[in-house]
């Protein structure tokens, strides 16, 4: 019998106090606590992280980029969404 | 993003918290660090917190209904597009404060259902009415005005997850205010019924807004451990002042009165304002508004109407699962 594939986890780290946590890579390991592990050893080297995730990429679901222009269309157009869209006169100030 | 799963085991709660733990959590806040979900925190924090992003959360979404009153009835296309996508963001706000609310252990449900159930409070500026177009400019122009005062400093909250969700906030509302301060000049600058109907909306909303800020100092209850806790940074007659002075000038401009005949100006350039009538306050957050019993109703309205869109996801959902397992049996 073949031997499955070590699974893929995708990677997320917390750079700084406060942030989010960011994508930054993926990496193969066999369970969540080597992940975590292996994770450590390949992206914080230098001190990059405070927290680390990871998720089983099997887990993610993405949308599809070649479809990209239908999924975003609808924002395109609206640029009443903007604060650039509306007059308020100079001497006002900032609002 | 974040779920439940996040906060493993027994609840944070059960600790028996002792001086240790409290004396380093507090250190943490002291040197500005964010508290994130997984950290140990005191079971106060997690629940003052968990009613203050709740509430907020069910103001934004409660703050839909008296806006959303004018979208069939905006004067131009222009300012239809503007409203309805103003009332959309006010959606996604409340979208993001739930989620960042769920991150403290307390379920969307449980949350949803303690708005419905009227133990959850929310602002008590949306239980007032918006009678003529006017109010829709004085809303962006006030009361938009006053949550970004207020807004601005939880963007530096010591917990990570709210102070994220309101940066969020803080970038996508700055449209919000200058919208309404478009349409209260265009008012302005229009006919004299035109004028005398923003005036109107600002009599009618001026003292509302300013107990947006919520009681004052010396009878504020959360104030003190909130300060403490750096979930606040100011108190709530700062930011009041803050908006006042930002405000008169601005009415000024648009050549409107504040409705505050003994409002004078101090030496600092301050605009002191007289008293605000704490009673009636009181009343709309006791449920006796004008509005209140409305906007109770058309929540529940949405909620128990929209029941069966829920079911039928999850009915959906369930139906496809299986029919991805059975073709991925074949």
């Amino acid at each position: 019998m073949a031997t499955p594939n070590t699974p893929l986890w995708e990677v997320f780290i917390r750079s700084r106090n406060g942030l989010a946590h960011k994508h930054c890579g993926s990496l193969h390991a066999s369970d969540a606590t080597m992940a975590l592990q292996a994770a450590r050893d390949i992206f914080t080297r230098r001190g990059e992280g405070l927290s680390i995730w990871v998720v089983p990429s099997s887990a993610i679901t993405a949308s599809d980029p070649s479809e990209k222009g239908m999924m975003f269309e609808p924002a395109e157009s609206k640029i009443y969404r903007h604060p650039t869209f509306y007059d308020v006169p100079e001497e006002v100030g900032h609002m | 993003m974040y779920t439940q799963a996040l906060n493993t085991s027994e609840s944070d709660d059960r600790h028996v918290e002792d001086a240790t733990q409290a004396a380093a959590f507090q250190a943490r806040i002291d040197a500005e660090e964010r508290i994130e979900p997984n950290d140990w925190m005191p079971a106060a924090y997690r629940k003052t917190l968990t009613r203050q992003i709740s509430q907020h959360a069910h103001s934004e979404i409660v703050g839909m209904l008296p806006e959303g009153n004018w979208i069939t009835r905006a004067p131009s296309l222009r300012r239809k597009a503007a409203l309805l996508a103003k009332v959309q963001d006010e959606c996604g706000h409340g979208l993001y404060l739930y989620a960042a609310a769920e991150t403290l252990g307390t379920s969307r449900e449980e949350l949803v259902d303690g708005m419905l159930a009227g133990k959850a409070k929310y602002s008590s500026i949306f239980n007032y009415p918006t009678l003529t177009w006017a109010d829709i400019g004085t809303i962006g122009w006030l009361v938009d005005g006053a949550a970004i005062m207020n807004q601005i400093p939880l963007c530096r909250c010591s917990y990570g997850p709210y102070a994220r969700a309101m940066i969020r906030v803080c970038k996508e509302e700055s449209f919000h205010q200058r919208q309404g301060f478009e349409i209260m000049l265009t008012l302005c600058r229009g006919t004299e019924g035109q004028k005398a109907m923003a005036q109107d909306a600002l009599n009618r909303w001026w003292w509302p807004v300013l107990m947006m800020f919520g009681p004052p100092d010396k009878a504020s209850q959360h104030s003190d451990t909130s300060t403490r806790w750096k979930i606040k940074r100011f108190s709530n007659d700062e930011l009041r002042q803050k908006f006042v002075d930002a405000t008169v000038p601005q009415a000024q401009f648009l050549g409107l009165t504040i409705p505050d005949p003994g409002m004078t100006q101090d030496d600092g350039g301050h605009w002191r304002y007289s008293e605000i009538d704490w009673d009636e306050f009181k009343q709309v957050l006791a449920g006796n508004g004008p509005c209140n019993r409305d906007r109770m109703a058309a929540r529940r309205k949405a909620h128990d109407e929209g029941a069966w869109v829920r079911d039928a996801a999850a009915a959906f959902a369930e139906k496809r699962k299986h029919r991805q397992l059975a073709q991925a049996a074949e």
